[in-house]
C-alpha cells in the first residue's frame, strides 16, 4: 500500500510555524521530520511518523505555493487563493524576509550578480546554513535590490512599502542594498570582527548624510549613491593635515581640551598627527571608486586599530572625536567648516560603532 | 422580456504576462450571456487594467436568466495572430432574481482557466432590471427560493411542509463527443462546464416550476448530482423539499411579499398539496416491474435492509386512540404524495413524532446511451422504481414518511448502482397541510406526546411486528415502547435526551469481485450487495457496542463500485439515547470449546473487549442513572439483531419477500470465532483508536453532548488515494488497507487541527471512489470548531433543563399559534464568551537579524475573510440573510502534472482555488460565508507516464451573510428599539 495522493486544504490556511522554520532554513522533508520527530513532537501528540511526514508535506507544498506570492508581499494581501488572517501574512513575509547573520556578513558589500551567487556553495559549507536558506536568501537580497534600484524617495520607505517589511527588517535591506550599490568591503579578516550590525549602522548614517537625497530629496536612486560633489569638495579637507600650521593648531586645541580628561592622554598627543592624517587621508581619497570600497578597511587600518593597540578605552574615543570634529570650528584659516561637519559628523558614529573587540 | 441584464467590466488585476517580449498584457474583455456577446476596448500593456466599461445591457426572457450562467473571457490581443484566452468567470445570476436575497453582484473574481488555474481577477459589477412587477415576477419560477440547508434556514419560518420534489435532465458528455478528437482540452473542458452549468440552470427552473405548481415558495435541503456516465450521457439530476417559508422578524421586507404564494395559502386554506405535483411530467405516475423491462436495460433490484431496532407499538394506554387518529390523518396527508419523502434532517419540534429505523434500497444497473436527451424515461424510471421500494420498506415498518432521504450512484464503465435511504417515520400532518381545522386535535396529542423521547417510541403495531423484536418499555417515559437500538439517517433532534457524548462510527467493507462484462458483472455485483449491506450492518451494530452507545444518526451507507472490488463505507454518529436500554456487552464464542490454549485466547478477546467498553463509557461520559429492572417491568433483554433483509425482486416489486440473514436467528452479538477471517474482524474491532484527547467527531451538525461552541472553524477538505501494491489480493488484506486507511487520514486530521484543542470535527463526511484498478481514493470533508471545556459540564445540565421549559413553552405557544414555527429555536447555543478569534500568539521571533518589532504594515489586508461550514449554522453568529445558492463546477486539467509538484501539487492547488472561487463569488454577492458547504464530486484521473491529471469537482452551499452575537449586542444596546434581526439584515459584514 503506498499513498499516491494526500493533501490537506483548509479554508483558512493552516501554517505551522515550526515547520516554516524548517522549511526557510532549507530542510528537505526527510530532513525535517527527522527534526521534527526529534523534538519530542511526536510523544506529546501520539502521532506516527508517517502522520508527520504526510503533515510536513503538506506544509512544504504549502510554503511552495505561497513562495512565489512572498517575492511579492502586496500580492500575498490581495490575492485570493491563500485564506490567511493578516497577522499570519504578516509573519510569512517578516520570516521569508528574514536573513542570518552569518550569511549577511559573507555577502555584504558584493556585486549581486550570477558571479556571487555561484559561490554560495562555499558560504553554504563555511556557514552551515543550507544552500537552499542561502540562495533565497541571496534572491531576497538581490530582489529588493532590483525593487528599489531606480526608485525615488527614501529607501527605507521603499523597501517597507514593496515588501511590507518591519521596520527594523527595513531598514537591514536598506543596509544590505545600500552596501550591495556601493561595494564596499567587509569580508577582509581585519573586519571580522565586525557584525552586520555595525555595518548596517554605518550604512545608516552615510544614507542619511553622504547621498544625494541627503541634500535633494527628489533625485532618483538618492538613498543609493553617495553625492559624488560630497566627495569631490572632500579634498579640500586635506589642507588639514597639508599645511603644518593648521595641524598644529589643530593638535594643540584638542590636547588643550582634552588634557586630565582622558585616560590615554599621552597615546594620544604622541598619535594626533597620524591618526588625523588618516582620517583626513580617507576623506581625500573617496573620489575613488576603489577607495570608497575599502572604506571601512581604511578606517579600521587607520584609526580603530591604533587606537586599540593602545588601549583607549571607548570614553575616551568618544571623548577625542568630538574634540577633534569641533576644534576644526576654532580653525581661523579653515573655510570648509559646513563640508567638515557631514563628513566628521557620520564619520565619528561609525568610528564609535567600528570601535570594539 | 421580463428581464434586463447588466454588467460593468471595471478592472483587473495580477494579470498573467502573456507577451514575454515586453512582460505585459494587452487585455480585454467578452462578457457574453446567451447569444449574445459585448467586448471592452483593449487596455494596452498593463498587468493591472482599467476598462471602467460601459453598462453592457443584455435583454432576456426570464427563462434565459434561470438557465444561462453569464460568461465573462478576459483575453489578450494579439495584431498578427488569434487572440490568446486568459480565462473565464462564470457568474450564476441566479441569486439576483429573487428578491430577498443579493440585489448587486459586485466584486473580484478569480479568472480561472482550466489548464492554468487562476490567472489574476477581475473585477466585475453585475445587476438585473426587472420590467415586471414584483408581483407577476414572483409568479414565474424564479421566484422560487433554493437552500442547500437541510433543516428551515435560520431566518425563516415553515408555514407549510409540501413534500418532495425531484428532476434530472440529461445530455450527451461533450467529452464523449466526436468533435473532442480535434478540439483542443480546454475548449472541451470549457464545453463541459458551460454544459453543466447550463443543465443545472435548467433543472433549478424546473424544480422551481414544480414547487409552484405544489404553491409553495422555496425549495430546502436542495441536493443536486451529476452522474457522469461515460459513452451514455451525462446526468443531472436534483431531489428536494418543497416549502413554504416566511422570512422572520423583518416587518419591513415581509410586506412587499403580501402576495407572495405563502401569504395566499394561509387566507384560502388549501385542501390537499397537488397530488401528483411532484412528479416529472413526462413520466407515468405509475411504476411498475415491466416499466423498467421495456427499456432494454439490464436491472437488478438489489435485496434491501431495513435498519430498525425493531419494536411494535400498540401504543400506550392513553396514547392509543391518539396515536391511531395521528396515523390516520398522517396518512391521508401524506398518500395524496406519491413519495411522502423529506431531505431535511432537522425538523421544527413537533413535526418528527416517531422513528421507524433506516430504510434503504439498490438497484443495479446497465447504463446504455441516452438516444433522446428530451425524454430522460430510462433514468426517470430507475429512480421512481427505487423509490417506490423505500416507501414500501417504510410502509412496512408502519411509517408513512421518510425523512433525510437521499439518493446517490455509483458507476463504473457501464454498470451503475443507484442507491437511496431514509429514515421511515411517522409525521405531525400539521406542516404537511393546512393545519388550522385539526388543530385543537392535535394540540392534545402534543401533551400526550413526551416530546422528548416520542419520537424513539415505535410506530409500528406490536401484535402485528414485521420481524421478531425485543421491545422494553421507554426509559424516558415508561409508558410506551422502545426498540433497544435505533438507527437513523436525521440529525439528532434538539429535544432528545442523550448522556454524554457521542462519536463518529464507520464500518469499512471491501470485498472482491471478478473482472466481468455486461450483464454478468451486473449480476456478479448485485449477487454481492446483500452480503456486503449485511456485513456493514454487523459491523455498525458491533461498533455501536463496543461505545457502549444505543443509537445512530446521520446514517450514511456508500457502496462504492470498482473493475475488481465493491467498497462499503457507512459513516454515523452514536448516541446513548436515555430513552433507549443500555446495550448489553459483546460476547465472545469459541467453535471448538475442549481446546485449551484456544479457550484461553478466547477469554483475554472477550476481556479486552470487555475492557474497550469499559473505557469507551468512560470516554464518552456514558454514565446512565441506574434503573431498579422492577420498575421497568421485564428484565433488560439480551441484546440481539435485528435486522432483516426484504427482497423485493424486480419482477413484482410489489411483492416482499423476507429474507433472514441473522446468522440462523443466533444471538449477533455473541461473534462466533470459527475461522480467521472471524478472529480478523474481532481484531479490527479493536483497532479503531479513539481520537487523542480533547478530540471530538461526528458526521452530524452537532456534537450530543457538546453546546458550548467558541467561534474559531476551520473547514478543511482531504484527500488521499493509495495505490494497492500486489496482485493477488484477498478481502482480508482489501480490508486492512481500506481500514487503515481511514484511520490514518483521520490521524493526520487529528494531528493538523491539534492546535484547536479542545474542539470537534463535525460533519465528516468521507466519500470513497475507486478511479483505477488498484487504487482507492477518500475524500473527506469536515469543519472542526472549538468549544469551550470549562463550560461543558454546566451547560449540559442547562440545557437539558432548557429543553425541558422549551418543551413546555412550546406547548403553550402552539395552543395560540398553531401555525408559528420558528426553526431559530431549533439549536440552542449558549453566547460564547466573545473570545478573540487571532490564532496568532504574539509571535515570538528572537535570533538573528529578527530583532522584535511592532506588527508590521500590513495589517489592513483587502481581502474579506469569508467562512465556509459544512453546517447550517456559524457558532457565536446569527445568519441575517440567506443570499442564495452557490452551485458550482470546475475542471481541471494538466499536461505538465511533475512541473506542478505531481498529483498532490496539482490537486492541493486546484482545491485551493475551488475554495477562492467560492469565496470571491460569496463576497461578491455581500455574503461573509457559505453554510451547508459540501463537495458533491472530486473526480481525479491521472496519467503520470503522459504527465496529465485531470479533476473534476463540483461544490454548493447557500451564501449568507452573519452578524456576531457579539456584534448584535452592540448593535441591540445601542438602539433599544430596534429589533435585532431588521438591524442586523443590512447590517455590516463582518470580516
Amino acid at each position: 500500500m503506498t499513498s499516491e495522493l494526500d493533501i490537506f486544504v483548509g479554508n483558512t490556511t493552516l501554517i505551522d510555524e515550526d515547520v516554516y522554520r524548517l522549511w526557510l532554513d532549507g530542510y528537505s522533508v526527510t530532513d525535517a521530520v527527522a527534526l521534527r520527530v526529534r523534538s519530542g513532537i511526536l510523544e506529546q501528540t501520539g502521532a506516527t511518523a508517517a502522520v508527520l511526514q504526510s503533515d510536513t508535506m503538506d506544509h512544504y507544498r504549502t510554503f511552495h505555493m505561497l513562495e512565489r506570492l512572498l517575492h511579492a508581499p502586496p500580492k500575498l494581501l490581495h490575492q485570493l487563493i491563500f485564506q490567511i488572517p493578516p497577522s499570519r501574512q504578516a509573519l510569512l513575509i517578516e520570516r521569508y524576509y528574514a536573513f542570518d547573520e552569518a550569511f549577511v556578513r559573507e555577502v555584504l558589500g558584493k556585486k549581486l550578480s550570477k558571479g556571487t551567487k555561484k559561490d554560495l556553495d562555499d558560504i553554504s559549507t563555511k556557514t552551515g546554513i543550507t544552500l537552499k536558506s542561502c540562495r533565497r536568501q541571496f534572491d531576497n537580497f538581490k530582489r529588493v535590490f532590483k525593487v528599489v534600484e531606480e526608485m525615488r524617495g527614501s529607501l527605507v520607505d521603499n523597501i517597507q512599502q514593496h515588501f511590507l517589511l518591519s521596520d527594523r527588517l527595513a531598514r537591514d535591506y536598506a543596509a544590505i542594498v545600500f552596501f550591495a550599490n556601493n561595494r564596499f568591503e567587509t569580508g577582509k579578516k581585519k573586519l571580522q570582527y565586525l557584525s552586520f550590525g555595525d555595518f548596517a549602522f554605518c550604512a545608516e548614517l552615510m544614507i542619511q548624510n553622504w547621498t544625494l537625497g541627503a541634500v535633494d530629496s527628489q533625485m532618483d536612486d538618492m538613498d543609493m549613491d553617495l553625492d559624488k560633489e560630497f566627495l569631490q569638495d572632500l579634498k579640500e579637507l586635506k589642507v588639514l593635515v597639508a599645511d603644518k600650521d593648521l595641524l598644529d593648531l589643530h593638535k594643540s586645541l584638542v590636547c588643550t581640551a582634552l588634557r586630565g580628561k582622558l585616560g590615554v592622554f599621552s597615546e594620544m598627543e604622541a598619535n594626533f598627527k597620524n591618526l588625523s592624517r588618516g582620517l583626513v587621508n580617507v576623506a581625500a581619497k573617496l573620489t575613488h571608486n576603489k577607495d570608497v570600497r575599502d572604506l571601512f578597511v581604511d578606517l579600521v587600518e587607520k584609526f580603530v586599530e591604533p587606537c586599540r593597540s593602545d588601549h583607549w578605552p571607548l570614553s575616551d574615543v568618544r571623548f577625542f572625536l568630538s574634540q577633534y570634529a569641533a576644534s576644526v570650528h576654532s580653525l581661523d584659516g579653515f573655510r570648509h567648516q559646513t563640508l567638515w561637519d557631514r563628513y566628521m559628523g557620520t564619520l565619528r558614529g561609525c568610528l564609535l560603532r567600528l570601535y570594539h573587540d | 422580456m421580463p428581464g434586463k441584464l447588466k454588467v460593468k467590466i471595471v478592472a483587473g488585476r495580477h494579470l498573467p504576462v502573456m507577451d514575454r517580449a515586453s512582460d505585459l498584457t494587452d487585455a480585454f474583455v467578452e462578457v457574453k450571456f446567451g447569444n449574445t456577446t459585448f467586448k471592452t476596448d483593449v487596455y494596452l500593456k498593463s498587468l493591472n487594467p482599467q476598462w471602467n466599461s460601459e453598462w453592457f445591457k443584455f435583454e432576456v426572457d426570464d427563462e434565459d436568466l434561470q438557465d444561462e450562467p453569464l460568461q465573462i473571457t478576459v483575453l489578450d490581443h494579439d495584431t498578427y495572430s488569434a487572440n490568446d484566452a486568459i480565462g473565464k468567470v462564470y457568474i450564476d445570476i441566479d441569486p439576483l432574481l429573487y428578491s430577498e436575497a443579493a440585489t448587486v453582484i459586485s466584486g473580484w473574481f478569480p479568472i480561472y482557466d482550466t489548464i492554468h488555474g487562476i490567472r489574476g481577477e477581475i473585477n466585475v459589477v453585475v445587476k438585473v432590471d426587472l420590467f415586471n412587477d414584483l408581483n407577476r415576477f414572483r409568479q414565474s419560477s424564479c421566484g422560487v427560493k433554493f437552500f442547500c440547508t437541510t433543516s428551515i434556514p435560520k431566518c425563516y419560518r415553515a408555514v407549510i411542509i409540501h413534500g418532495f420534489v425531484e428532476e434530472l435532465v440529461v445530455n450527451e458528455d461533450p467529452e464523449y463527443q466526436w468533435i473532442d478528437r480535434i478540439r483542443t482540452p480546454r475548449a472541451s473542458n470549457e464545453a463541459r462546464q458551460r454544459l453543466i452549468s447550463l443543465m443545472s440552470g435548467e433543472l433549478q427552473r424546473k424544480i422551481g416550476l414544480k414547487v409552484l405548481e405544489m404553491r409553495g415558495n422555496a425549495v430546502v435541503g436542495y441536493l443536486q448530482c451529476f452522474d457522469l456516465e461515460g459513452e451514455s450521457g451525462l446526468v443531472v439530476r436534483a431531489i428536494g423539499t418543497a416549502c413554504t417559508l416566511d422570512k422572520l422578524s423583518s416587518p419591513a421586507a415581509f410586506l412587499p411579499a403580501c402576495n407572495s404564494p405563502s401569504k395566499e395559502m394561509k387566507e384560502s386554506p388549501l385542501v390537499h398539496p397537488p397530488s401528483h405535483g411532484c412528479r416529472s411530467t413526462h413520466n407515468s405516475p405509475i411504476h411498475t416491474a415491466t416499466g423498467s423491462r421495456l427499456t432494454q436495460n439490464f436491472s437488478v433490484s438489489v435485496p434491501t435492509l431495513i435498519y430498525t431496532g425493531m419494536g411494535s407499538g400498540s401504543a400506550g394506554k392513553e396514547g392509543g386512540p391518539f396515536k391511531a387518529l395521528l396515523r390516520q390523518q398522517t396518512q391521508s396527508a401524506l398518500e395524496q404524495r406519491e413519495f411522502p419523502f423529506f431531505t431535511l434532517t432537522a425538523f421544527p419540534p413537533g413535526f418528527l413524532v416517531h422513528v421507524g429505523g433506516v430504510v434503504s434500497a439498490r438497484s443495479v444497473k446497465l447504463l446504455d446511451r441516452i438516444h433522446n436527451p428530451d425524454e430522460p424515461e430510462t433514468r426517470d424510471a430507475w429512480w421512481a422504481e427505487i423509490r417506490q421500494e423505500i416507501k414500501s420498506h417504510a410502509k412496512a415498518l408502519g411509517c408513512h414518511a421518510v425523512v433525510g432521504y437521499s439518493e446517490s450512484t455509483s458507476i463504473c464503465e457501464e454498470v451503475c448502482i443507484l442507491s437511496a435511504s431514509g429514515t421511515a417515520a411517522v409525521l405531525n400532518p400539521r406542516f404537511l397541510q393546512d393545519g388550522t381545522v385539526e388543530g385543537c386535535l392535535e394540540q392534545r396529542l402534543e401533551e400526550n406526546l413526551p416530546t422528548r423521547c416520542g419520537f424513539c417510541h415505535i410506530p409500528y403495531d406490536e401484535l402485528n411486528m414485521p420481524f421478531p423484536a425485543h421491545l422494553t418499555y421507554c426509559y424516558n417515559c415508561r409508558k410506551q415502547k422502545v426498540p433497544d437500538v435505533l438507527f437513523t439517517t436525521i440529525d439528532l433532534p434538539t429535544d432528545a435526551t442523550v448522556i454524554g457524548k457521542g462519536c463518529l462510527i464507520q464500518a469499512r467493507l471491501c470485498r472482491l469481485k471478478k473482472k466481468a462484462q455486461a450483464e454478468a458483472n451486473a449480476t456478479a455485483i448485485s449477487n454481492l450487495l446483500p452480503f456486503m449491506e449485511y456485513e456493514v450492518h454487523t459491523q455498525l451494530m458491533n461498533k455501536l457496542k463496543l461505545k457502549g452507545m444505543n443509537a445512530l444518526f446521520g446514517l450514511r451507507i456508500q457502496i462504492t463500485v470498482g473493475e475488481n472490488m465493491l467498497m462499503g463505507l457507512a459513516s454515523a454518529t452514536g448516541v446513548y439515547l436515555a430513552a433507549l436500554p443500555t446495550p448489553g456487552g459483546i460476547q465472545i464464542a469459541g467453535k471448538t470449546p475442549n481446546d485449551g490454549s484456544y479457550e484461553q485466547h478466547i477469554s483475554h478477546m472477550q476481556k479486552k473487549i470487555n475492557d474497550t467498553i469499559a473505557k469507551n463509557k468512560e470516554l464518552y461520559e456514558i454514565n446512565p442513572p441506574e434503573i431498579s429492572e422492577e420498575i421497568i417491568g421485564s428484565p433488560i433483554p439480551e441484546p440481539r439483531q435485528r435486522s432483516r433483509l426484504l427482497r423485493s425482486q424486480s419482477e413484482s416489486s410489489d411483492e416482499v419477500t423476507e429474507l433472514d440473514l441473522s446468522h440462523g436467528k443466533k444471538d449477533a452479538f455473541v461473534l462466533e470465532i470459527d475461522d480467521t477471517d472471524a478472529m480478523e474482524d474481532v481484531h479490527s474491532l479493536l483497532t479503531d483508536v479513539p481520537p487523542p484527547s480533547g478530540f471530538y467527531s461526528c458526521n452530524t451538525e452537532i456534537m450530543p453532548g457538546i453546546n458550548n461552541w467558541t467561534s474559531e472553524i476551520q473547514m478543511f477538505t482531504s484527500v488521499r488515494v493509495i495505490r494497492l501494491s500486489s496482485l493477488n489480493l484477498t478481502n482480508q488484506a482489501l480490508n486492512k488497507n481500506f481500514n487503515d486507511l481511514c484511520e490514518n487520514l483521520l490521524k493526520s486530521l487529528y494531528f493538523k487541527l491539534r492546535s484547536m484543542i479542545p474542539c470537534c470535527l463535525c460533519h465528516v463526511n468521507f466519500t470513497v471512489s475507486l478511479p483505477e484498478d488498484e487504487l482507492i481514493q477518500v475524500t473527506v470533508t469536515a469543519v472542526a470548531i472549538t468549544f469551550d471545556k470549562n463550560q461543558a459540564l454546566q451547560t449540559t445540565k442547562t440545557h437539558v433543563e432548557k429543553s425541558l421549559q422549551r418543551a413546555s413553552t412550546d406547548n403553550e405557544e402552539l395552543l395560540q399559534f398553531p401555525l408559528e414555527l420558528c426553526s431559530d429555536s431549533l439549536p440552542s447555543h449558549p453566547l460564547p464568551p466573545a473570545k478573540a478569534v487571532t490564532v496568532e500568539k504574539a509571535s515570538p521571533v528572537g535570533d538573528g537579524n529578527f530583532r522584535n518589532r511592532p506588527a508590521p504594515p500590513c495589517a489592513n489586508s483587502t481581502v474579506g475573510v469569508v467562512k465556509m461550514t459544512p453546517l447550517s449554522f456559524i457558532p457565536g453568529a446569527k445568519i441575517t440573510k440567506y443570499l442564495g445558492i452557490i452551485n458550482m463546477f470546475f475542471i481541471r486539467e494538466t499536461t505538465s502534472l511533475r512541473e506542478e509538484g505531481g498529483v498532490s501539487g496539482f490537486l492541493h492547488a486546484f482545491i485551493a482555488e475551488v475554495f477562492a472561487m467560492v469565496r470571491a463569488h460569496v463576497a461578491a454577492l455581500g455574503g461573509n460565508a457559505v453554510v451547508s458547504y459540501i463537495m458533491k464530486q472530486c473526480v481525479f484521473m491521472e496519467n503520470p507516464n503522459k504527465n496529465q491529471a485531470q479533476c473534476l469537482i463540483n461544490v454548493s452551499g447557500d451564501a449568507v451573510v452573519f452578524v456576531r452575537e457579539s456584534d448584535l449586542e452592540v448593535v441591540s444596546t445601542q438602539q433599544p428599539t430596534a429589533n435585532c434581526q431588521s438591524s442586523g439584515t443590512e447590517g455590516e459584514v463582518t470580516t
